[in-house]
């Protein structure tokens, strides 16, 4: 197969970035898009051009590193998936591919398809934890949870944190994200103890970061590779406001 | 100069060991903890951990990953679970059969006291998980569920659906903010230690590169600990992440520390197979399929050749037409065999020539029983993800024909040499998880990784390190401003500049390619003398060419991927060399180690207790000289070393 | 707490929510009030005298018009903060998410359509009703009394094109209610994955009916002029 890439290229964080165009052939439809990155990248490297930087490591769709704004989708046209498991049979053979980095004001670009998203790590770093020491616990079967509500946290907890919601979201709004964990400590008892806590820690620190204001679009839900449910942000609201009742 | 090496094995009963020697070792005061600074590097599992719990006890630590968050480590790729001794299931389980298939399932190349020790925290590693928030799969009342994995006969994996790994380190990840947000650990992201700084004998500190402004840092420290994981990237496709590389250790190796058997790789039998040679990693099926799936390869050759040519499908070949070769061969153990003897089954059928795609490296990996058996929904209860991540990959839907699997490299026990408290012959060095040797002999069971990094990182060298610290509360801050430093910086800078002037005509990829190539043609799952001597050879010669005809585009004050690879493919075309050298060394087969030469008459892997019984400690001793060889002999007091026996 | 009610995204989605929720039930009882006027002018006059220059119905016209004010501030506010959220740069290609409803992704366009449409409304009933009754006055410029609601409709319904900017005008509130209804239980936090289907439902019955009770009567007045009162 045969392609024409759009890929934003930016040399850094304070440089102007522009679409530059490459062309790709005889690449196998079973070839993932990073591997087909990856043979762009060898051949620019063989003609002395810098390679196009990407984040990726895992390959296996597990470790968030991944990203990129693929023809108007984040993570690519498939649903449900990272980049690193799109494959190249899901495109027409011929077609042009524009590939940008995610946009967001909270997460600037570091290098061409490279951002920086440490304002997730921030996020969670305010609250999204419970506060146990090592070796100060109980039993693990000291407190039984029913399985639908473990499954539920389990459902929240699939976050990756690779950054798709806010970079989706129209309003640059990281709800899914916070959402996602504060739902999925407040299905289990242990993380309920410090759940009204949490959830106004974690939501100052997302509206100090930039993050927009959600507006229930729901885009977010649609592009998280993990299929992540708006419904965990209606119980972040909820727990926040129901902690903001109480002080 | 040979290592002495004294392993600090406590004296005692093998289930006193461990108590007795936290009663023994020194502490450190809260007064004084405040005073001493830590580096962790690496944020997997063992590093998260270990950084948060060291943090909690009020130790100044510094972590660091080279991606952007430590999150990303790659045990969150681990699927299947992670054992524990709880013995929830009522199933006869105890610390001491943990230990004893542990021991056994390395085919006794491991320490008896360090696996007894992790068998022994197993439990609460579990307890702390559950603690942490972390969603563990459940039963109906509640109580937390179990499942069976490769090597035991006992149900003890606990899990979260096929996400353990996942989950496990967003535990960790989540102690590690906690302390991050209290201020006792400070996080550096993007870096990557590019040197050890050892002064007096003592390590001191490290070398880092920031990966977005190419900045050299120092950070000095009381104590350094590594964990980093393994180099199974040496053979350029394997499971592990992209940037998962060796470099750390080596550097710890090439400063003074000894490297423990670094030919001790585990292939992982349920990979989905090579498909073409523009790939750039494999993808693991993860080991819990094989609790309900039956792998196969067709008894007739002509079914063989009516698959490859594709007039016949998988599902068309009856039943009696199948070989069910594990079950064939391991009537006890069946499809859980441990994973060294799956993959050698499965390269034996391929070998034979049964394998069933158009490379003829692959076996079948089927449901159609347990679809039967159980139905499609409980099927897809269980390994939904894993099916469609099957059929998103392959484009073949696995509930109506079978996986194609095939072997691939995944783990490496081998690692820095360690002694009972983690420390490696470098006195403050220190090495958890994957990065160090100990505690899988030469072939880990599957749901032990992710134990051993838990186990490492929360409730073993948390003490152990006070030992060697409890020495240091008169220290001062440790400088960095040192000729010890000045050196390192300089080498590493002087190492960089030297990557980007070669200007050669070969990309850092194409060198890793054929330094895989090389590996796993000749140091991968049969290894012979012959092979190995070549794969030396080979290497060396490799070795030069990249240091001669290697392209290196972009500058070292950037963010520079190439350059990142550069720097750690310099190390695997050391490291691949040192794994070679190991494996001709050792004339003997065990766990994952297979030498062609020893094998008994069934084709198992033949052991020879009575020349290795040891752990190789290799010393680096200088650019292409060879390394000297150390051994630290195991002692088997408390466990019969048996040929390792899953048929009956 | 008062503060984060302008402090904290989440308030200031709170504030949203209640002020809409406001909203739409005033809405309701507006269209229902319509209605009566299909069946009965003398009833619907009845309500208008009601809601004259009282003081419960100045304090009500205050509270709405505060209403619909914060509302407005509000999601302006939320809009610019968005915006500035999304940053300078923009995507080359951006696409309609699978599952996403137009009407969520332009709720500020289709607001100010609605405000409008209101101020519209206002210029042709409000200011010819309680406006005029404020003043002291007993007949309006249309030469109708104050009171007299039912004969007012049937002036302004009985020009084509305001009949059709009204049904501009309800459409617009269709399309805004259809996500704002569920939206604003959503923002509450009454939702979940059972919920949610549900309450998209209600919306839809929300915003339908309100559609259909606004736009019927202005139909059906304007049929009725084209036949010169004969039915």
């Amino acid at each position: 197969m045969n392609f024409t890439l759009k890929i934003w290229r930016q040399k850094d964080a304070h440089s102007k970035g522009e679409f530059k165009e490459y062309k790709v052939s005889d690449i196998s439809s079973d070839t993932s898009f990073l591997e087909m990155l990856d043979i762009l990248n060898n051949d620019l490297v063989h003609k002395g051009e810098e390679p196009v930087a990407f984040d990726h490591d895992c390959r296996e769709g597990i470790c968030g590193m991944c990203s990129l704004h693929i023809d108007g989708h984040a993570h690519g046209p498939s649903q449900a998936v990272t980049t690193c498991q799109i494959y190249m049979r899901q495109f027409k053979d011929g077609a042009t591919i524009t590939v940008e980095p995610w946009r967001s004001a909270a997460f600037p670009v570091i290098k061409d398809l490279v951002v920086n998203r440490g304002a997730y790590d921030q996020i969670l770093q305010a609250g999204g934890y419970v506060s146990v020491r090592t070796n100060s616990v109980p039993d693990g079967n000291a407190i039984p949870i029913p399985q639908a509500d473990a499954e539920e946290s389990m459902d929240a907890a699939a976050c990756v944190g690779c950054g798709a919601c806010a970079a989706t979201c129209k309003n640059g709004s990281a709800m899914l994200f916070v959402a996602a964990r504060v739902s999925s400590l407040a299905k289990l008892p242990q993380g309920r103890v410090e759940g009204a806590r949490r959830a106004k820690a974690m939501v100052a620190k997302m509206d100090e970061l930039g993050f927009g204001n959600c507006t229930n679009t729901g885009a977010c839900q649609a592009e998280c590779p993990k299929g992540i449910s708006i419904a965990h942000i209606a119980r972040l609201n909820r727990e926040f406001l129901s902690a903001k009742l109480e002080d | 100069m040979a290592f002495k090496l004294d392993s600090k094995i406590p004296a005692g009963e093998l289930a006193q060991k461990w108590s007795n020697h936290k009663a023994a070792i020194k502490v450190v005061s809260p007064a004084n903890k405040r005073k001493l600074d830590i580096i962790v590097v690496g944020t997997g599992l063992g590093g998260a951990s270990a950084a948060a719990s060291l943090g909690e006890l009020g130790y100044n630590v510094k972590i660091f990953c080279i991606q952007d968050s430590p999150r990303r480590a790659h045990s969150i790729a681990a699927q299947g679970g992670i054992n524990a001794a709880k013995n929830y299931q009522n199933d006869n389980d105890s610390v001491y059969r943990l230990f004893y298939d542990t021991i056994k399932g390395g085919d006794y190349r491991a320490r008896e006291a360090n696996v007894y020790r992790l068998a022994e925290v197993s439990n609460l590693i579990i307890d702390q998980c559950v603690a942490q928030g972390v969603p563990f799969a459940r039963e109906y009342g509640g109580l937390l569920a179990n499942r069976s994995f490769g090597g035991a006969q006992v149900s003890r994996t606990f899990y979260a659906r096929g996400q353990t790994g996942q989950q496990l380190l967003l535990g960790a990840y989540a102690a590690l903010n906690k302390e991050i947000h209290n201020g006792s650990v400070k996080s550096y992201t993007r870096h990557e230690m590019l040197d050890i700084v050892v002064e007096d004998g003592e390590a001191r500190g490290i070398i880092a590169r920031n990966l977005v402004t190419g900045e050299i840092e120092r950070h000095g420290a009381h104590a350094v600990v590594i964990a980093t994981g393994g180099y199974g990237n040496v053979f350029f496709l394997s499971t592990n992440a992209m940037a998962s590389n060796g470099s750390a250790a080596f550097q710890c190796y090439r400063k003074g520390a000894g490297f423990a058997n670094p030919c001790f790789t585990q292939i992982h039998p349920t990979c989905i197979p090579v498909h073409g040679t523009q790939q750039s990693k494999l993808t693991l099926m993860s080991e819990s399929l094989r609790n309900d799936g039956r792998i196969w390869v067709p008894k007739k050759m002509e079914d063989v050749e009516a698959l490859r040519k594709g007039t016949k499908m998988p599902s068309d070949i009856a039943e009696e037409d199948r070989d069910y070769y594990l079950e064939r061969r391991y009537p006890a153990f069946g499809n859980l065999v441990p994973r060294d003897v799956a993959s050698r089954a499965a390269k034996e059928r391929c070998d034979a020539g049964y394998g069933v795609n158009e490379t003829g490296l692959a076996v079948f990996l089927d449901f159609k029983t347990a679809i039967e058996r159980l139905g499609k929904e409980v099927i897809e209860k269980r390994y939904g993800n894993l099916f469609d991540m099957y059929k998103e990959i392959t484009d073949v839907n696995p509930y109506e024909q079978p996986m194609q699997i095939f072997p691939a490299v995944h783990y490496t026990m081998g690692g820095i040499w360690v002694d009972y408290n983690l420390m490696t012959t470098i006195p403050g060095l220190y090495a958890i998880g994957e990065a160090n040797f100990s505690d899988h002999g030469a072939n880990r069971l599957g749901a032990s990784a992710l134990m051993q990094g838990l186990a490492d990182g929360y409730f073993v060298l948390p003490y152990t390190i006070g030992d060697y610290l409890a020495k240091k509360i008169q220290a001062p801050k440790v400088s960095t401003d040192t000729p010890a430093f000045d050196e390192a910086e300089k080498a590493v800078k002087a190492k960089i500049e030297k990557l980007l002037s070669i200007n050669g005509t070969r990309s850092v990829d194409d060198i890793h390619r054929q330094l895989g190539l090389i590996m796993w043609d000749n140091v991968g799952m049969a290894r012979t003398k012959e092979s190995l001597e070549k794969a030396i050879v080979e290497i060396a010669a490799l070795r030069k060419e990249f240091w001669k005809n290697v392209k290196v585009v972009g500058t070292a004050d950037s963010f520079n991927v190439e350059l990142e690879k550069a720097l750690r493919l310099a190390d695997f075309l050391e490291l691949g060399e040192l794994m070679a050298r190991d494996a001709l060394n050792r004339e003997e087969s065990c766990g994952g180690h297979f030498r062609s030469e020893h094998q008994t008459e069934e084709g198992e892997a033949l052991r020879h207790d009575d020349k290795f019984a040891y752990a190789a400690v290799w010393e680096y001793k200088g650019e292409d000289v060879e390394p000297e060889l150390t051994k630290e002999d195991l002692v088997y007091e408390f466990t019969h070393r048996a040929q390792r026996n899953y048929k009956d | 707490m008062g503060c984060f009610l302008t402090n904290s995204s989440l308030g200031r989605k709170l504030v949203m929510s209640i002020s809409g929720c406001f909203l739409v039930l005033f809405l309701l009882f507006h269209m229902s009030m319509n209605v009566v006027a299909l069946i009965s002018a003398e009833g619907y006059n009845m309500i208008c005298g009601f809601l004259g220059a009282n003081w419960y119905a100045l304090v009500a016209t205050a509270v709405l018009a505060l209403g619909v004010l914060v509302h407005f501030v509000y999601a302006f506010w939320l809009t610019y903060q968005n915006r500035k959220a999304r940053g300078n740069v923009r995507y080359a290609v951006t696409v309609t998410e699978k599952g996403v409803d137009w009407a969520s992704k332009n709720m500020l366009v289709l607001g100010i359509i609605v405000i409008l449409g209101l101020a519209l409304h206002m210029t042709h009933f409000w200011s010819k009703m309680m406006l005029v009754e404020l003043m002291g006055e007993h007949v309006n410029s249309e030469g109708l009394a104050p009171t007299d609601g039912a004969a007012l409709i049937r002036v302004i319904f009985s020009q084509w094109y305001n009949v059709v900017l009204y049904l501009v005008w309800f459409a617009a509130l269709w399309f805004h209610l259809n996500h704002g209804v569920w939206s604003m239980f959503q923002t509450v936090g009454w939702a979940n994955d059972t919920w949610l289907p549900r309450l998209k439902l209600v919306a839809k019955v929300v915003s339908g009916l309100i559609f259909l009770g606004f736009a019927v009567v202005a139909v059906v007045f304007y049929a009725k002029s084209l036949c010169c009162g004969c039915c």
